[in-house]
């Protein structure tokens, strides 16, 4: 055979692994720490863009691969979380906090950020975030959206329910959402019924103002004086405006 | 596009002709791997400092060969300082005999005892594949001083190739 196709054969394969010790050692990397979540502990990722992957649990070996596979980076566990991170975890206060959701859609973006406008103690529906990105027919897509969430609890995705009260589906599992959702006070069998008798408002007879149940203002409401409508056009029509804080009706930003 | 979005690309796409240089310029597997290293290393400090405009424009191919090339040049003239305690190149003839190597292997060992001038050219040109023009600004060098070279080499090779069968 002629020398200059032997030299060519001569360029063998690369060993088996050497790709992943490549990477192992030299690349982008994020910093990682464990912290507490709800529901046990968190595995949060970050770097300069912000936090960047959050797991549950504490298996290293597991975000090593999880961050390889969406994100194609590295992890480095450190000690110090990133600014704010901690507090928000304790308190549920998240402005201020960074994501580095590059990677990610326009229309993912706009869902997870509409997420993370929902407060701790409080559900919306898959619709009610559909409406709020204004894309009211994209309600399944939103669900695919949160599901890809690459930051649950952080960005809590598991806050986003059935508009039938179910919880629905979960990107760690829907038995994990429900216990998330119970721990942060959100009485998720009072939503299930309400979701079930097709109740998807209430109202204050007193302030004549409509909210969605789990809204903080209405849950402040006594019984006595607690209105249930079925939609928000029913609610309307019987002079109740919505409340400003939890948006029953979202505008899109 | 975004360095850090790059850069994993880069490995899995060109790990294998960063591989095969450093295999063939080293002659052996184990300083191979470190060279391996050593340029991907390089090239992600490089890439970090650069602007968009730069990261986009690159040739990353030849461009990592290149510096799969200088690392194991300034190994060369690192190693050359040194008090020599054994071969320069650990291929030592009387730990890997010639003659119990099969076809590719033999001829990957006479590869690597060429001389570094020959050497270089060679397995830029025949194994890994890049352009007279890619290896002449990869040795800083005229594209007609890269082509003697080359034919210079494989001369060499055809001969060493009869003096053993």
């Amino acid at each position: 055979m002629d020398l200059t196709t032997r030299l060519a054969d001569l360029g063998s394969p690369a060993p088996a692994g050497l790709v992943d010790r490549v990477l192992a050692r030299t690349g982008p990397a994020d910093d990682w720490v464990l912290a507490d979540g709800p529901a046990g502990p968190l595995m949060v990722a970050f770097n300069d863009h912000g936090i960047s992957y959050v797991l549950a649990g504490d298996d290293e070996a597991e975000l090593e691969r999880q961050v390889r596979t969406r994100l194609d980076r590295g992890v480095r566990r450190v000690a110090k979380a990133p600014a704010g991170l901690l507090p928000a975890l304790r308190s549920g206060r998240t402005r201020g906090l960074r994501f580095d959701l590059r990677g990610r859609t326009p229309f993912e973006q706009d869902v997870l950020a509409t997420a993370l406008r929902i407060p701790r103690g409080e559900v919306r529906s898959y619709a009610w975030v559909a409406a709020a990105i204004g894309r009211p027919g994209a309600v399944r897509a939103v669900g695919s959206a949160l599901g890809r969430n690459p930051v649950p609890v952080v960005i809590p995705c598991h806050r986003v329910v059935r508009t039938d009260g179910q919880v629905g589906d979960y990107v760690w599992g829907g038995p994990l959402k429900r216990t998330i959702l119970t721990a942060e006070g959100v009485d998720v069998a009072e939503v299930e019924l309400l979701g079930a008798a097709g109740v998807h408002y209430t109202g204050s007879d007193t302030t004549h103002i409509f909210c969605v149940p789990s809204c903080k203002d209405a849950r402040r409401t006594t019984p006595a004086h607690t209105v249930r409508f079925r939609s928000a056009a029913a609610a309307r029509a019987a002079g109740y405006r919505p409340c400003l804080h939890c948006q029953p009706v979202p505008s899109a930003a | 596009m975004d360095a850090d979005l790059l850069f994993p690309r880069l490995v899995r796409a060109h790990t294998g002709d960063v591989w095969a240089t450093a295999l063939r310029l080293t002659g052996n597997r184990s300083d191979a791997e470190d060279l391996v290293q050593e340029t991907f290393a390089s090239a992600w400090s490089a890439l970090q400092s650069w602007p968009p405009e730069r990261v986009d424009a690159l040739r990353p191919r030849a461009w990592l060969v290149t510096i799969t090339l200088n690392a194991w040049r300034n190994g060369l003239r690192t190693a050359a300082r040194r008090p020599r305690t054994g071969p320069l190149l650990d291929h030592d003839a009387a730990v890997h005999p010639i003659d119990a190597l099969d076809e590719t292997e033999r001829l990957g060992e006479l590869v690597a005892r060429l001389p570094e001038a020959y050497r270089a050219p060679i397995v830029l040109r025949h194994v890994v594949g890049l352009s007279y023009a890619e290896i002449a600004a990869a040795l800083d060098c005229p594209p007609g001083t890269v082509k003697a070279q080359v034919s210079r080499g494989l001369a060499l090779l055809r001969k060493e190739e009869l003096s053993w069968t």
